[in-house]
């Protein structure tokens, strides 16, 4: 069976909710069936046949092509299969995902894996703000999995994350860390100001000295044992970050206006 | 049965179900590392006062251990998976947590029918007053518990599985330090297997016992029937050259494990030979009611 492909026929003019293009929502469905899925267009609601053009059988291997910044809710909720998009994604990619995988050949826009609760998400680009972040309203940002950001990503990275792994191999924005509440996030460039504001627990993995405001303490140099056991379990990951096997840091704790158990470990 | 002129009796060992669970130790180097093992390991030879029987089972390579750094694998045996849980808390708190640069991680993976979770640092972690961190990694959680010397690292919880304990077999010889020679040999060779540890004081015992006592108080008292001084005044089981009993206690994760250390052991016994005084081997039991479990030792040797 070869890929069920999605390609874009037009740039659309309206942003299109992608969220019944999951492995889940389509496995069964016959060819006619799936082209007659209606998709959310701005105020109009568009037969699926009508935005792309669709090739292939194999609902568990869903490839959208020609992608752009206007496709929202790519793989959201899914809980099988892998979603490969070309050329770029709009917001909410994979929002509330709980097993599978997404890979992006491109840039994504706001509150990727926001609510995302397992899975692995592999960005090769850049990211907008809210990067696993929660939406409004929500009290907690991603719960679980994996995403791996090769380029950059916007503020607000991992805002009221609770538990899982953000690796992301560019720059972060301001904000970084935000009322995390637990988590790992890794950044190998730099980022922004304010990092951790309001941070409550979890960890924060840098690779230069960033500046920090002045609830984020200096807890000293240490060797941390448990450094090699999460490096171990990169070791499989597309990442660069499967490379580093230095778990020599110096941590600084916080945000103690926040409760303070967070902490950024910065290589040096 | 004879072996190089060693007498197998035909007999079994008795051996009953017990609770088994294996926890991996890890440390800046493997001195260290024994250090821990041998704190947690220690005073645990017999389920009878002790509460578990435990021992180390082997060394580690760093390329085995999850942290990557030298290690041993530890086992612990109980009776009953309550004394079980409470004794490795009891051990792990007081003998790993204390160890400088130890740390602690599930021997036996999975979950299913055969093997049940028991916490290992889980309730551990409260030593860390609220400054405990936990991280998951690959399915699993982990507790970083600040110390003085940095951070005790321990995995959340190990496995526990339906074992075998009580395992044994006799050496009987012309002197004392040809059994002790005898069961040294034997040790030896059993250490090589995996699976299994001998409990006692260097892997062997020589106050077999009984059950039952003249004393009312007293469950189990002096196997009188194999004590050599006492050859002409009970019920003995002693020929009268032989001068010297000593027993070797096996526990297992199954009886297989167990059956294939018993026979590295007698073989091992017996390499050495009615030459150098080694007459008899035998075996502990009760008669067969008391536990699941019979070796019968010239099965086994066959």
């Amino acid at each position: 069976m070869s890929a069920l492909t999605f390609t874009l026929k037009a740039p659309p003019r309206q942003r299109i909710d992608m969220s019944p293009l999951t492995p889940d929502n389509l496995t069964g469905r016959s060819a006619a069936d799936i082209a007659a899925i209606e998709l959310q267009c701005g105020n109009r609601k568009l037969r699926t046949d009508a935005l792309f053009n669709i090739a292939g059988t194999d609902p568990g291997d869903i490839v959208i092509k020609n992608g752009c910044g206007k496709l929202d809710f790519i793989g959201s909720k899914m809980q099988s299969g892998n979603i490969t998009v070309h050329d770029g994604a709009g917001s909410y990619l994979g929002f509330q995902m709980k097993k599978g995988n997404i890979t992006l050949h491109g840039n994504a826009d706001a509150f990727a894996a926001s609510g995302m609760a397992g899975g692995l998400i592999h960005i090769h680009g850049n990211v907008g703000d809210f990067l696993a972040s929660a939406i409004a309203g929500d009290r907690k940002g991603m719960k679980g999995g994996t995403v791996l950001i090769t380029g950059n990503a916007g503020d607000r990275v991992g805002d009221q994350m609770r538990r899982g792994i953000i690796l992301i191999e560019g720059n972060a924005g301001a904000y970084c860390a935000s009322r995390m509440l637990a988590g790992t996030i890794g950044v190998m460039g730099s980022v922004g100001d304010y990092v951790g504001f309001g941070m409550r627990r979890g960890t924060l993995l840098l690779f230069s000295q960033p500046k920090l405001h002045s609830t984020i303490q200096d807890c000293g140099t240490h060797t941390l044992p448990f450094l090699s056991l999460m490096f171990n379990s990169f070791r499989s990951l597309p990442s660069k970050f499967a490379g580093i096997s230095n778990n020599k840091v110096r941590r600084f704790a916080g945000d103690v206006a926040n409760d303070g158990k967070g902490e950024i470990l910065v290589f040096g | 049965m004879i072996i190089n002129g060693v007498l197998i009796d035909d007999t079994f060992a008795e051996a009953f179900g017990m609770r088994g669970t294996r926890v991996i130790i890890t440390a800046q180097n493997l001195k260290w590392a024994f250090n821990a093992a041998n704190a947690m390991t220690g005073f645990a030879t017999s389920v009878i006062a002790c509460g578990v029987e435990a021992g180390i089972e082997r060394e580690l390579d760093p390329s085995e251990t999850p942290d990557g750094r030298p290690g041993v694998a530890v086992l612990l045996f109980a009776m009953g998976s309550a004394v079980l849980m409470k004794q490795l808390e009891t051990r792990l708190g007081q003998c790993v947590l204390t160890c400088p640069t130890a740390a602690a991680f599930s021997g036996i993976e999975g979950s299913s029918e055969n093997v049940t979770r028991i916490n290992l640092g889980k309730n551990l972690r409260f030593f860390g007053d609220g400054f405990q961190i936990s991280k998951q990694f690959g399915g699993k959680r982990y507790w970083r518990v600040p110390v003085m010397d940095g951070e005790f690292l321990t995995e959340e919880t190990t496995g526990m599985v339906r074992a075998v304990g009580g395992g044994n077999f006799l050496i009987l010889a012309e002197s004392q330090p040809q059994a002790l020679a005898a069961c040294e040999a034997a040790i030896e060779a059993m250490k090589k297997l995996p699976n299994v540890i001998m409990p006692f004081p260097g892997g062997v015992v020589r106050s077999g016992s009984k059950v039952g006592s003249k004393y009312k108080t007293l469950i189990a008292s002096t196997n009188d029937a194999f004590c050599p001084t006492l050859k002409g005044i009970t019920k003995t089981e002693l020929s009268p050259e032989i001068e010297s009993v000593m027993e070797i206690v096996i526990d297992g994760l199954t009886d297989a494990d167990v059956r294939k250390a018993t026979r590295a052991g007698i073989a091992a016994a017996c390499e050495l030979g009615v030459k150098n005084g080694i007459k008899r081997i035998s075996a502990g039991n009760y008669g067969g009611k008391l536990g699941q479990f019979h070796f019968h030792l010239r099965e086994i040797m066959a």
